[in-house]
């Protein structure tokens, strides 16, 4: 057995540890650590409660809104308001904006950049991939760039400024849209279809949401060009639906607002593909080994408390657990929850891998696009866009979102008009978890065993493709 | 790859960093940010979110500027320096590397012809020094508005520089592009920076310059809840006419800036910012704004303001706490009403 320590572990966001042991050529156990702590959750204990709106979304600068929309929607549940109904439309035009910026920042910065790597140089598609998709080089990146810079212009209109807006309120949003932001809105919207349509699909969104089966999909992406279909070629060429599995059961919270409660619903999924309601009460954190002090598991009364010389301790991130489960989280369990035909269909023989969690994402950019259009049409120019703050009585509240990587919890306790607790439970606190108490390994780490890594030890590529497919946010991770 | 083939040699770490400086700069240039870099001959060592190189050739890019293999013209660093525990650096290791963003810091500043501090972390300590601060975090020569920080007040980089602190939560990608092509075309001196160690292509401006509720602001007829239009200053916290940047003279996100997205400026680009609680409310004393312009006597604001406050056109006092325009400019026939 070998032991095998791989860092800095880039093209993530945030810092990244991994260890493999290593036998024959195959990882027999891996351990994820977190190596970056800051204390937010120390540092918002005793501010006022709408402090949370300006510190919490600072945890995250590539999904700062998803943060903000954590903490608004905890403090709405404290306040026992209701939001103006366009502030959760246009808080929704923005969420989607940089959810389907994060998926196109992983898919062409972060991810596909490993297939350009030398390790891949005698495959008959390397020079077209390095041409397209190498690191910082590659013509991908100047299609990329511009496009996530014209998509995220909807944050001038609705938000001000991204990253970090403080234009999500409880009450909803802070900007009432005229009619030619609205105008100017759709016309980013279509600015992004364009791109999706002529290069990431090279087909229309309408034709790519037709595709309701494995089969389908194969048949489509023969002799196509854009770069969804050179990435489904190179995962042929390199099995990545047989790289990386999940442990198995999907959660999501539910993703984006409204009054026909959002987009994408609420529930778990399991190997069985039926999906079933969320047992909220069931989700508790361990500590075992983390480097923090143990107190309780509930996030509600849970403190976080870093112990630094903590013995048998390996991360920053604590291990939440779903009924004493991992589960993975991310947009191939929102996509598996909200039944999308051709994500079920991937998963139901194959589960969770490398392959599918990169489908899944693409698929759901496809679908927010859509979905931004229509809220962009529904909002109610002359109505109001933000409904009044109120007093926060005392008491625990929780704001559960879906950020781009997942499921993104923030728990408050407030008590005398000050935050008396704050706890966060990130998506890939969820997906990167240490093992637990009980010894369970978190879902990277189950998925990363039994991955061929060959003569190359610390730099398989194929241990890159593994970590990387789960999109990982470790800023948000231990916060 | 070097200074010797003419290119300008850009390292870029991240310490106790949210990551948002890079988001930000990735909005850069209008054909991608790489492009650009390329258009002015500057070569990405290493950069942890979008570079090739992983594991052990990452750290050996780091080790040979280390070392001194490679030459460093510019060492950008994003996020704060976390010191603790216990001066360990500990709360934040370089993955792989088994050392912490302090000690490598300490090592390859000293390397670099200049030395930047990406956003307010990186340059004061920013939002993880709030607080109690649990990770002893400080900027690269500040902690808050104090001089210092993990390098020392003394520090200079290899061509004399203090660290050039590109101060924002996060920084405009206009910002810190143009610090760093000044840099790359060494027009960017000591006498360039004000005394926080900020460009003063930046600092010499005011978040209020060019602020879109300037007329509200002239007449004092104020927002009194979010999403109001009127000036944000004498209700709901903005710090506007105290904090430092261009913001409302360049447009964010093609168009945007955080007062013309409904709320308050919260002073991000000055030191100790998180500090401050109940941001979006203005504090007072006895119903004076506690946080009057920087540099106005406050005898004359509370009096101007009172002047001002009479003299508010119908127009500007109802716009002022309506969420749309509800009078729209044009000469009027009606009376006015007190």
């Amino acid at each position: 057995m070998t032991r095998i320590t791989i860092g800095p572990f880039n093209r993530v966001e945030g810092d990244l540890e991994v260890r493999l042991d290593v036998e024959s050529g195959r990882v027999q156990r891996a351990e994820v650590t977190a190596p970056l702590y800051r204390g937010f959750e120390q540092i918002l204990e005793g501010r006022p409660p709408l402090d949370a709106l300006v510190l919490a979304p600072r945890i995250c600068g590539i999904c700062s809104v998803s943060q903000s929309v954590a903490a608004a929607a905890a403090l709405r549940h404290a306040m026992g308001t209701e939001a103006a109904p366009n502030g959760l439309l246009a808080t929704n035009i923005a969420h989607a904006a940089e959810n389907a910026a994060d998926h196109l920042t992983h898919f062409y910065i972060f991810f596909m950049p490993d297939f350009a790597r030398e390790a891949y140089a005698s495959q008959d598609w390397y020079q077209e991939t390095r041409e397209r998709f190498a690191a910082t080089r590659g013509s991908a990146a100047r299609d990329a760039l511009p496009a996530r810079a014209r998509l995220l212009e909807t944050m001038g209109i609705i938000a001000g400024k991204w990253p970090h807006s403080l234009a999500f309120q409880p009450g909803g949003a802070t900007r009432a849209i005229e009619l030619g932001e609205r105008v100017r809105l759709l016309s980013i919207v279509t600015s992004f279809r364009t791109f999706l349509e002529r290069t990431v699909f090279a087909d229309t969104l309408e034709n790519m949401l037709s595709l309701s089966t494995a089969d389908e999909l194969d048949r489509w992406r023969a002799g196509r060009s854009g770069d969804f279909a050179h990435f489904l070629r190179l995962a042929d060429s390199l099995a990545l639906s047989e790289l990386g599995k999940g442990p198995g059961v999907l959660m999501s919270y539910g993703a984006y607002q409204g009054a026909d409660c959002g987009l994408f619903p609420r529930g778990i999924v399991g190997p069985d593909m039926v999906v079933e309601p969320l047992p909220l009460s069931q989700i508790s954190e361990d500590v075992s080994h983390a480097w923090m002090r143990d107190c309780s598991s509930d996030p509600a009364h849970s403190n976080t408390v870093p112990d630094p010389d903590k013995a048998g301790a390996y991360s920053w991130c604590k291990a939440p657990r779903l009924s004493g489960q991992p589960v993975e989280v991310g947009a191939i369990a929102r996509q598996t929850v909200a039944g999308q035909a051709l994500i079920a269909d991937l998963v139901a023989p194959s589960g969770t891998n490398v392959r599918n969690r990169v489908i899944a994402r693409l698929i759901e950019t496809a679908r927010i696009a859509l979905a931004m259009e229509q809220w962009t049409r529904a909002l109610r120019l002359s109505e109001p866009f933000c409904a009044p703050s109120q007093e926060m009585p005392d008491g625990a509240y929780v704001g559960l979102v879906e950020a781009a990587r997942g499921s993104l919890g923030h728990w408050v306790a407030v008590r005398g008009g000050k935050i008396e607790r704050y706890q966060i439970i990130a998506p890939t606190t969820w997906n990167f978890s240490p093992r637990d108490s009980l010894g369970v390994a978190g879902p990277l780490e189950q998925a990363l065993v039994g991955t061929d890594v060959g003569e190359a030890g610390a730099r398989s590529v194929a241990v890159q493709h593994v970590v990387r497919s789960f999109d990982p946010c470790m800023v948000c991770t231990a916060h | 790859m070097s200074q010797s083939n003419g290119m300008t040699n850009l390292l870029w770490l991240q310490g106790a960093s949210c990551g948002g400086c890079t988001m930000s700069i990735l909005e850069s240039g209008s054909s991608g940010w790489f492009d650009e870099l390329r258009q002015f001959g500057i070569n990405l060592l290493w950069h942890p979110s979008v570079s090739e190189e992983t594991g052990e050739e990452a750290a050996e890019v780091l080790n040979s500027v280390r070392e001194g293999r490679v030459p460093l013209d510019l060492l950008l660093l994003e996020g704060s320096v976390a010191r603790g525990p216990n001066d360990s650096g500990r709360f934040n290791m370089l993955a792989g590397t088994g050392r912490s963003i302090y000690h490598w810091m300490l090592d390859l500043a000293p390397r670099a012809d200049y030395v930047v501090a990406v956003g307010s972390c990186a340059a004061y300590g920013g939002v993880p020094a709030a607080g109690a601060n649990p990770t002893d975090a400080v900027g690269l020569q500040f902690e808050g508005a104090d001089a210092g920080g993990a390098l020392g007040a003394g520090f200079r980089s290899r061509l004399g520089l203090p660290v050039i602190n590109v101060a924002g939560c996060a920084p405009h990608p206009g910002w810190m592009m143009e610090t760093i092509l000044a840099l790359t075309s060494k027009d960017l001196s000591a006498t360039d920076l004000d005394t926080y160690g900020r460009p003063k292509f930046v600092a010499n401006h005011l978040a209020h310059h060019g602020c879109s509720r300037n007329e509200f602001y002239e007449f004092k007829a104020s927002a009194e809840t979010m999403s109001e239009r009127g000036c944000l200053m004498e209700h709901l916290g903005c710090k506007a006419t105290q904090a430092v940047g261009d913001c409302n003279q360049r447009s964010w996100n093609g168009g945007g800036s955080c007062t013309k997205g409904g709320y308050a400026c919260i002073a991000c680009t000055s030191p100790g910012f998180e500090d401050a609680q109940n941001f979006l409310e203005t504090a007072k004393l006895a119903g004076i704004p506690v946080g009057l312009p920087t540099d106005m006597p406050k005898a004359w604001f509370v009096a101007l303001a009172a002047l001002s406050k009479s003299a508010t056109p119908r127009r500007v006092r109802l716009n002022a706490t309506a969420d749309h325009v509800v009078v729209p400019p044009g000469r009027t026939t009606a009376k006015r009403t007190p």
